[in-house]
């Protein structure tokens, strides 16, 4: 480890060997769903230019979005951004002085985890 | 301050920490609201006239715009802090910052080009 000029302190980030609590996890995959938007916003901006672009081009995607490929991708993204949302509910709700507390994070990151598994559920219901 | 914090705030979006935080607030709420239109859209019967007929009106092609720049910003913080946590020296060594600013300058144009895509497709 390269140590920086201000401290020199050793620093141990190997997740590997660290015991994590959940609400780590939540914020990490908070993180990785919201860098995964910036992505998938490339596709759903691809999606709104074709589907206004003309009558043939919104056929033309709604055909695209039919395949199982297509619906795939799309389950993925609305999973990804419902949990980053929730995740997000979260912080102002906390915010707002509500949850604070260790155990209330606790109780709030297994509240969006279970809320978003929920919803991922009822996106591929609603897509297949 | 060192060089590397200095680096650090000039490419934050807003320069100081409390401003970021309100604004990726903000950003969170419309973008939350505009998603909800979105998926209640699309929850019923679309079809390519009543589709682009909601994208005609003013408040729509405004509310869309309002949602690209928010997205904008709320990337740029959200990688913002991404990059920083992790594209640094400690954890990649002495290329750490170069590989930060280039991932960070990478960022920013998709977004502005992200937000230029949005006013040409609905002001087009």
């Amino acid at each position: 480890m390269r140590p920086t000029s201000k401290d020199t302190r050793p620093v141990n980030l190997d997740l590997g060997t660290i015991q994590l609590p959940v609400t780590a996890y939540a914020s990490i995959a908070h993180r990785v769903t919201g860098v995964l938007m910036f992505f998938a916003s490339f596709l759903l901006l691809w999606a709104l230019d074709r589907s206004l672009a003309s009558e043939d081009s919104f056929d033309a995607l709604v055909a695209v979005l039919s395949s199982p490929v297509a619906k795939l991708l799309m389950w993925g993204i609305a999973s990804a951004l419902t949990y980053h949302a929730l995740a997000g509910v979260k912080h102002l709700v906390m915010d707002a002085g509500v949850g604070e507390t260790m155990r209330g994070g606790v109780v709030g990151a297994r509240i969006v985890f279970v809320a978003a598994l929920a919803a991922a559920v009822s996106w591929g219901v609603a897509i297949w | 301050m060192g060089g590397s914090d200095m680096v650090t705030s000039v490419t934050s979006f807003s320069r100081t920490g409390l401003s970021d935080w309100l604004i990726q607030r903000v950003t969170s709420i419309i973008l939350l609201a505009y998603f909800l239109l979105i998926a209640y859209q699309l929850m019923g019967s679309v079809d390519y006239t009543s589709w682009t007929k909601l994208f005609e009106q003013t408040w729509m092609k405004v509310f869309t715009l309002m949602a690209a720049l928010s997205l904008a910003a709320h990337s740029w913080i959200g990688l913002w802090s991404v990059f920083t946590d992790y594209l640094t020296e400690r954890m990649l060594g002495p290329k750490g910052n170069t590989i930060r600013l280039v991932c960070q300058l990478a960022a920013s144009l998709a977004l502005v080009g992200y937000v230029i895509w949005v006013v040409v497709i609905v002001w087009s």
